[in-house]
């Protein structure tokens, strides 16, 4: 049984694996989590510029389509007939002035109305749906749509709190900078990893893995822990800020740390080092900022690469990764040049994080079979969950679990917050 | 064989249908240095998912616009990257000419890739289209241009080796 008691300690430095595998934790994040009291990122506004643009996607399990109406309202619609439950709209992506269920032809409108049923009223009046039939309650279901500056996002619950509060100021602040003009899509990638949704979810928020796990970051000087950075949360601790300053420290400090820590750090130079080279764009100076917004959108800059990552759970065992790499509306040429030449850090091929599919599934494998047992979560001290300002650290994998605890009902009494 | 276009006389086409096995050979062998050879010193080598190249956006998976950053990629694939433990099958279909632009041959093959893992289990990795540009240099075909159309968007697992 999934309750409070499965947690040794109360301030989730202990994990215990069957929340990775249990598919009764699934089904009840899939209820509290993905359609409960939660934002979940839907797509970009970019996306949809034109009346009638739609494109579709998850809420959790939840096919939902996304489209701008004639008006140029956005509305995000659950993608399912209320008739048969069939999947109205099959496409990725298109524009149209209606949605129509392929099965039976019933009919909706950007808005989600019914519009229309064929053979309603039979044929020679024989046959149909009874006059009394409702069409207007059984349109598709709509979600609540908020945006920050056209990072929409999407709720199945329509009493949560606002989506500004729901983020707090550090988390909206964040996504300001990175949606501060106009942006472009440069692209999709996808990956297929067979490991459970939140150890991606927690892997975006650990800091102590990065330039461990990601050799080059460290090989290239691109990122190291020594550098000036930290991590930074909402004060319900579910989303989390990781950041770090460019060239913030040297090369002396970080051999001498890399060195006693028996890391490679041997500083190879790359043939073309525009491939890491960080050019400033901003009044500030950061050249990490990877926001993971609960319970699965992550918004990253890795040097002048942008993107935003949609973490789709597939089952217990399987978890999609849909990453949209940004450039903005008026970038220059040679801009939009280098960030698709940096793209190649991220993605599943990228240079500093295709470890990650590998270091997850490796994580879901192994610990199948021993559902009792926990992972460690103390870099940065146990107790309590605060921001910090140093990087080996993964406090902020504990301020997810004390949420996620939280929305499934099984926070212990006396849990850090 | 002449510098510029690769002619299309069967001993032509021979030399092709050997370049295209020598580059999939090469990859599952882990040849990398072999491999690169294979590729015109003025040269660029692109996966992009089947998805962005139907739309015409231009991000790819893997981005070298230049030797220099493919040789980047191998070096790091070498010396940093941490990657599911596999070997690779290359299955690359017949190339089909396709036309000529400038001194290249436009060159189509279809391609399969299979990994298998430290316990012999083998899996359907990828399948796509190379789309590439080819030109004879220092006597033989090379590369000039290679565009890696990726069915399988959705990557499983990881991409480490190249394609
Ligand atoms: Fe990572």
């Amino acid at each position: 049984m999934l309750n409070a008691a499965i947690w040794p300690t109360l301030d989730y430095s202990r994990v215990p694996y069957r929340l990775y595998h249990d598919p009764e934790a699934y089904q009840r994040e899939q209820e509290r989590i993905f359609r409960g009291p939660t934002w979940s990122f839907l797509g970009l506004e970019a996306e949809v510029p034109n009346p009638g643009d739609f494109r579709t996607t998850y809420v959790g399990d939840t096919p939902v389509i996304v489209n701008r109406d004639t008006d140029g309202a956005i509305h995000a619609l659950v993608n399912r007939c209320a008739h048969r439950g069939a999947m109205v709209r099959r496409e990725m992506s298109g524009n149209a002035g209606e949605h129509t269920c392929i099965y039976h032809q019933w009919c909706y409108g950007l808005d989600g109305k019914l519009n229309s049923i064929p053979f309603r009223r039979g044929i020679r009046g024989q046959g149909g749906l009874d006059p009394g039939f409702d069409m207007a309650a059984h349109g598709l279901r709509k979600l609540r749509v908020a945006s920050v500056d056209g990072a929409l996002f999407g709720t199945l619950v329509d009493d949560v709190e606002p989506l500004e509060d729901y983020l707090g100021a550090p988390v909206l602040a964040q996504l300001r900078r990175l949606f501060e003009r106009p942006v472009t899509i440069l692209g999709y990638n996808r990956q297929r990893i067979r490991a459970n949704w939140k150890l991606y979810a927690e892997n975006t928020r650990d800091n102590y893995h990065a330039s461990l796990l990601h050799e080059f970051l460290v090989t290239f000087g691109l990122d190291r822990s020594t550098q000036v950075g930290g991590v930074k949360m909402d004060a319900r601790h579910r989303h989390n800020i990781t950041w770090a300053e460019a060239e913030s420290d040297t090369a002396e400090l970080a051999q001498e740390a890399y060195g006693a820590a028996r890391v490679r750090s041997n500083y190879l130079s790359l043939k073309e080092p525009e491939l890491v080279r960080f050019r400033r764009e901003r009044a500030d100076p950061l050249n990490i900022a990877i926001t993971s917004v609960f319970p699965s959108a992550v918004f990253v800059q890795i040097s002048n690469s942008l993107a935003v990552r949609q973490i789709r759970p597939r089952g217990v065992d399987e978890v999609e990764i849909f990453q949209t790499m940004l450039g903005y509306a008026d970038d220059p040429p040679e801009l939009t040049l280098h960030r698709l030449r940096q793209a190649n850090l991220v993605g599943p091929a990228g240079l500093v994080s295709m470890e990650d599919g590998e270091a997850i599934e490796i994580a879901h494998r192994a610990s199948k079979p021993d559902r009792d047992s926990t992972t460690v979560i103390e870099l940065g001290g146990a107790g309590v969950i605060s921001d910090r300002d140093y990087r080996v650290t993964d406090v902020p994998l504990r301020g997810f679990w004390s949420y996620y605890a939280e929305l499934l009902g099984i926070e212990p009494a006396g849990a850090v917050r | 064989m002449t510098e510029g276009a690769p002619g299309s006389s069967a001993r032509d086409r021979f030399a092709l249908y050997d370049l295209f096995a020598a580059y999939g050979a090469l990859i599952d062998a882990a040849e990398f240095d072999a491999w690169l050879a294979l590729f015109a010193a003025a040269c660029t080598y692109h996966i992009v998912p089947q998805e962005n190249y139907e739309r015409g956006l231009p991000a790819g998976l893997v981005y070298c616009d230049g030797r220099a950053v493919l040789e980047d990629r191998i070096r790091a694939l070498r010396e940093a990257n941490k990657y599911n433990i596999h070997t690779d099958r290359h299955l690359i279909g017949l190339p089909r000419l396709i036309g000529e632009k400038g001194a290249a041959k436009l060159v189509e093959a279809p391609f399969a890739v299979y990994q298998t893992d430290q316990e012999g289990e083998t899996r359907l990795f990828a399948t796509g289209l190379y789309r590439d540009r080819i030109v004879v240099e220092a006597g033989g075909l090379k590369f000039r241009d290679k565009l890696v159309v990726l069915d399988t968007f959705a990557v499983p697992s990881l991409l480490a080796t190249p394609l």
